[in-house]
Order: C-alpha cells, then sequence, then structure tokens
C-alpha cells in the first residue's frame, strides 16, 4: 500500500507544504526502484516479435490452463475449509485459540518446500495418512494434479483464513444478535447474515488465495514433482524453460505478470484503499 | 392503554440478576398484557444490560424470566433458552437494519425464520410496513431510508414476529429533533396497538412519559422508583428524578408543618406531616431578592453559584445551607443583576412546596 496514496485522498491540500527529508527520499525512490525494474526489465527484454507464436505453443497452454484449473480448485477448497475455520477462530472463544491463531498462519512464514517435504511426510506412500488413503480409497496424492492442488491450498489458505477472520472481527455482532432476536439460529445468522456482510473481505481474501496459489511453486515442486500436463504449472514451467529456452521463460513470466497486475487492479477499490 | 388491576397475572414476570465485574444489575420487572413500562434511568445504569438479560443475548446470574407463563431462564436450574426461541422483539438503538436486505426483506426475515413461506414472509411485511405508512419504501435499502423511516422498518421487523414482549432500546435517541417529535407520536400509535407486553429502555424522561403507562427508575443497578408519570414528575424520590422533571428536591425531618432540612434550614409546608420526608418545589417557585426580605418563614441566605440561559429565563444555581436551583425572569434579573459569588436572600412560598413521606408511598 502507498502511503502517498492515502494522503492524496486524505488531505490534498496540505501535501503541497510538506517537504519531504531527503534521508526518507533517496532509500524511499532506491527501494521503488528496486521493486519496479526488475518488472520493468522482463518487459523490456520480451520478445515481443516472437510473443502470439510463443504463446500457442501447446506447452505454455497446458501449463497456462493447469495452473488455472488447480489454483481455482485449491481456491475453493479453501473457501470451503478456511472461512469455517475463520469463523472459528474468531467467534468462538475456546482454549487454546491463540495457539490454533498462530499455527493458521505457519504456512506463511514458512519456506514452501519445506511446506512440500511436510505434505510428503504425510499424504506420501510411505506417510502417517497417505498408506491409509491409498489402501481406503485408492487416492495417492504425491506426484499428481490432486496433490498440486494440496500443495497449492496447503500455502494459500493463510491468507484466505487471516483475510476472513480480519473481516469477521471488524463486522458488527449486534447484526448477528439483531438476527437471532428474529428467530435465526447460528447456521442461519451466518449464511443470511454475516456472511453477506462480511462478502468484500471474502472476495478479497478469495484472490489473493488465487494468486498465491497461482503462483505457487516450492510446495508444489516438491510435493508434486515437474510432470508436464500434470503437476507441471506456470512457474514449474518457467523454472524448467529457463534452462533451455530464456525467451519462453520471459513469455511465461510475463503471463504471470499480467494475470497478478489485473488482479491488483481488480481488487484496489476494494482493499488496496481501504484505510 | 388502561393499566390492568394488580391482581391479574403479568406477562412478563422477571428478576434479572446480572453481575459485570464490579456492577451489579439487581431487578424486579412486572409488566402486564398491553402495558408499556420505561425503564428510566441515567448511562450506565444497567438499562440496556436489563434489555439484553430479556431478549435473551445476556445470561442471567440469579433470579428468573418467565413470560406468558413460560419459563426462559432459571439460572439456578441451569435453565436459559437463547435468544432465537424467545417469543421477543426487539428494537435496536441504532436499528441493526441488514445493510444487504431491503427494507421488505429485513421485516421478512423474522417470519421466514418462523416457518413461514417466502411468499407469506413477504406479504406479512409488506403488510407491517404499509402499518407504519412506508408502503412506498418496501426495496429501498437501509443505506437509503431517513432516520425515522429507519426506525419504523426497525419497529415493523420487530412486531413482524408478533412477540409476546416488545423490547425498544432508546427507539428515538438517533433521530433529530423535529423527527423525534412526529416519530414519538407515531411509535405511542404503535405501541398502543400492540396486545403484548412493552419494555421501553430510555434515558430521555420526555419519552418515557410520553410513551409509558408506568415508568421504573433505575440507577446503579437498582429500582429506585417506579410509578405513573404524575407520582414521577411530582414526587422524585433520588436527585437523578428531580433533575429529570425539573424539581430541587431535599430531604428532612417533619414536625407538622415545619420540615427541618439536614443543613439546618427549616421550611414550612402545606402539607401536614411528621417523620422523614422529602420536600420539592420547582426552580420557577424560588424568589431571591439583594436583601432580607420581610417574609418570615421560608427565607434563607445563598450564594450565587453558576449563572445559564433556561428558556426564557436565567437559571441560578445557589450554594449555602442548601443547594437549590431559581429560576429568574429577565424582569427579576434585571432588578437583581445577579453575579456569581453574590449574597442573595432565597423565599419560597410554603404553598409550593410539596412534602411526602421517604417511606414507600
Amino acid at each position: 500500500m502507498h502511503p502517498g496514496q492515502q494522503v492524496a485522498v486524505g488531505s490534498p491540500g496540505r501535501r503541497q507544504r510538506q517537504r519531504v527529508p531527503l534521508p526518507l527520499l533517496l532509500p524511499a525512490v532506491a527501494g521503488l526502484l528496486f521493486l519496479v525494474l526488475p518488472l520493468a526489465g522482463l518487459v523490456i527484454r520480451a520478445p515481443w516479435s516472437s510473443l502470439p507464436q510463443r504463446l500457442a505453443e501447446p506447452g505454455v497452454l497446458t501449463a497456462l490452463r493447469l495452473s488455472v484449473q488447480t489454483a481455482t480448485v485449491a481456491t475453493l477448497l479453501c473457501l470451503a475449509l478456511g472461512v469455517p475455520l475463520a469463523w472459528l477462530l474468531a467467534r468462538v472463544d475456546f482454549p487454546g485459540r491463540r495457539l490454533v491463531r498462530a499455527l493458521v498462519t505457519v504456512p506463511l512464514v514458512l519456506p514452501p518446500v519445506v511446506g512440500g517435504v511436510a505434505l510428503l511426510l504425510v499424504f506420501g506412500r510411505g506417510g502417517l495418512l497417505g498408506g491409509w488413503l491409498d489402501a481406503t480409497f485408492g487416492v495417492t496424492l504425491p506426484f499428481t494434479t490432486p496433490g498440486v492442488v494440496a500443495a497449492e491450498a496447503f500455502v494459500a489458505m493463510p491468507f484466505l483464513v487471516i483475510a476472513v477472520e480480519g473481516a469477521l472481527r471488524g463486522a458488527d455482532v449486534r447484526y448477528e444478535e439483531a438476527a437471532a432476536t428474529l428467530g435465526a439460529g447460528r447456521w442461519t445468522t451466518f449464511t443470511h447474515v454475516t456472511l453477506p456482510l462480511i462478502a468484500p473481505g471474502v472476495v478479497a481474501g478469495t484472490v489473493l488465495c488465487w494468486a498465491r496459489a497461482l503462483g505457487e511453486f516450492g510446495a508444489t515442486i516438491t510435493f508434486a514433482g515437474n510432470y508436464p500436463g500434470r503437476t507441471q504449472t506456470m512457474p514449474l514451467a518457467v523454472y524448467l524453460a529457463l534452462e533451455t529456452d530464456l525467451d519462453t521463460a520471459i513469455v511465461l513470466s510475463l503471463v504471470l505478470l499480467a494475470v497478478s497486475v489485473t488482479i491488483l487492479v481488480a481488487l484496489r477499490d476494494r482493499w488496496l484503499t481501504r484505510p | 392503554m388502561t393499566p390492568p388491576t394488580e391482581r391479574s397475572t403479568p406477562l412478563l414476570d422477571a428478576h434479572l440478576v446480572v453481575d459485570r465485574g464490579a456492577f451489579r444489575l439487581d431487578l424486579p420487572l412486572r409488566v402486564h398484557a398491553g402495558e408499556v413500562v420505561a425503564l428510566l434511568g441515567p448511562n450506565g445504569a444497567g438499562k440496556t444490560t436489563a434489555l439484553r438479560a430479556l431478549a435473551g443475548l445476556q445470561p442471567l446470574a440469579a433470579g428468573h424470566l418467565t413470560l406468558a407463563g413460560r419459563v426462559f431462564d432459571r439460572p439456578d436450574r441451569r435453565l436459559h433458552v437463547p435468544p432465537e426461541r424467545r417469543p421477543v422483539g426487539v428494537v435496536f438503538q441504532d436499528y441493526l437494519l441488514f445493510p444487504h436486505l431491503s427494507a421488505l426483506d429485513n421485516v421478512a426475515f423474522g417470519p421466514r425464520r418462523h416457518g413461514l413461506s417466502r411468499r407469506a414472509a413477504r406479504e406479512r411485511a409488506a403488510r407491517r410496513l404499509a402499518q407504519v405508512g412506508l408502503a412506498g419504501q418496501l426495496d429501498r435499502r437501509p443505506r437509503h431510508l431517513s432516520g425515522g423511516q429507519a426506525q419504523r422498518v426497525a419497529l415493523a421487523r420487530a412486531l413482524a414476529v408478533e412477540p409476546v414482549l416488545l423490547l425498544l432500546d432508546e427507539p428515538l435517541a438517533a433521530l433529530d429533533a423535529r423527527t423525534r417529535l412526529d416519530t414519538r407520536a407515531e411509535l405511542h400509535r404503535q405501541l398502543a396497538d400492540h396486545p403484548g407486553a412493552t419494555l421501553l429502555v430510555t434515558h430521555d424522561p420526555l419519552d418515557a412519559l410520553v410513551l409509558a403507562d408506568r415508568l421504573v427508575v433505575v440507577e446503579d443497578g437498582r429500582v429506585v422508583q417506579t410509578g405513573d408519570a404524575t407520582t414521577i414528575t411530582t414526587r422524585p424520590r433520588t436527585d437523578y428524578v428531580a433533575r429529570l422533571v425539573g424539581l430541587n428536591l431535599h430531604r428532612g425531618h417533619a414536625d407538622g408543618h415545619a420540615v427541618r432540612i439536614a443543613a439546618g434550614v427549616a421550611l414550612t409546608v402545606g402539607d401536614d406531616l411528621h417523620g422523614e420526608v422529602f420536600v420539592a418545589f420547582p426552580p420557577s417557585a424560588v424568589a431571591l431578592h439583594p436583601g432580607r426580605p420581610d417574609a418570615v418563614a421560608n427565607t434563607w441566605p445563598a450564594t450565587v453559584g453558576g449563572i445559564q440561559r433556561h428558556g426564557d429565563n436565567l437559571r441560578i444555581d445557589l450554594t449555602g445551607p442548601l443547594r437549590v436551583a431559581a429560576d429568574l425572569s429577565p424582569a427579576a434579573a434585571a432588578r437583581l443583576h445577579p453575579v456569581p459569588g453574590q449574597t442573595v436572600w432565597a423565599e419560597v412560598r410554603p404553598s409550593d412546596i410539596r412534602a411526602y413521606p421517604t417511606g414507600n408511598s
């Protein structure tokens, strides 16, 4: 979020008189360049003339389709599990709630590769649940497309949970009390009152979650491998292309950049400009 | 609207005991069918806590709550019926209309939860909204309603579940003065039509006096006075009530027509009483003189404290043996020309003083 943006919104008249001290201005500009230059380099170095052909290559489309599909399924999974989890954290006072909240955020700071290893240890063939899943349901996660979904959901779910929990904490619980006095039980209140009230927060969390799932690399390559058409998502394809064909890597990166920018623009009104 | 006889069974029979840290609410409450009772008290007196306890949003520490013969709270038997299963409708202070629903769907929300079909619930809601004069605003979202309209939607929503007990929390506090006047009259009509019991929580004495058949004054979690509007306005029993109704109130010991006030001043009163009494008189009955007046009875020296405008008059706070408020007309003020710190003589005619025993009347 840009602090300058808020100043512009809050008090346009005062900005004129504000002088920014050099010790703050110089590192700020340097930081901005550091963030923007690599992206500019990507755009400048892109093979624009051969872009359409490269985009049309079957490998690219396959990776893009797989990425969008797995990220979407992973996001739906995160919604189904994460929204109730956020509600539990925000509305129910149970012992160990702070510990649970800390645990939920662990995947945020955990290196994704470690997450992938951890997933292997649990859902791998010899893992805690993997053997049982295989024997009972015939389900194998590692090195499969569902494994990609699992890896992405593992890494992306905290984004959703944190956004939704924040929205729930910000929502006025008295609306829920009003619903109760009108005869609504807790489930009906949740679906008919709470969810509509926190819809902007859920949308923001969903988009962030989806974006994170789309860009997932470390946990995916560790847990699901790098099989084209099955587990090779866009970031994995970029990584692989980097070793053989730089231009293809740039094109794939551009696609991911375009998706990210689109998401930021879509979110700008609801989320980024919120004070 | 006529208060039922004392012998009939009250619709609401409750003794609310709630502990919140150092604060304890201990409130016996009975409301008959068709009766409107106002819970009047200063901020922090426990009014809203009482309302939340009645709605089931706040569990009781002790006591009981019975509505129409059914028990809803008995902490000693671990009985607590949750809010969604109580025949109670609530109009919240800032209405809490669901912002994502139209006025119609806000009102239909309750009936729908009570098992009506979507169509039947909406029909009932439309009828309710028509009754409060909002037939043309059915599709409006709450943010497009004026304060007075939102208040009426909130009332329609609470009444749409046909509650045995209707609770209103400061129903007019969120409105501006002009809207408040109209809405108060409209609310009075609506409450008169409600066949169940009504409890109104307010810190505004005017709302309580206009809307309620009976007032229960609470201070610091306890009932300090109950009665109809006339009793409360003429015979206040606490400083808070006296201030609300604009009377000077003092406690003293009566011996016939003479009442010795604690500070050593004696007042002569019209009533013939013995024992501990309250004396009450309006600020307008206090006359101020620059020097000692000729009258012998009911005069005392006083010091001018604060001076404020009060309507067309000046309100003078007097210190000295008696803390008293006096109202001066502009003409009287011009003659006396009061300044803070000035010593004046105060006088009250015996016929303007009302004295009554401190024991329960």
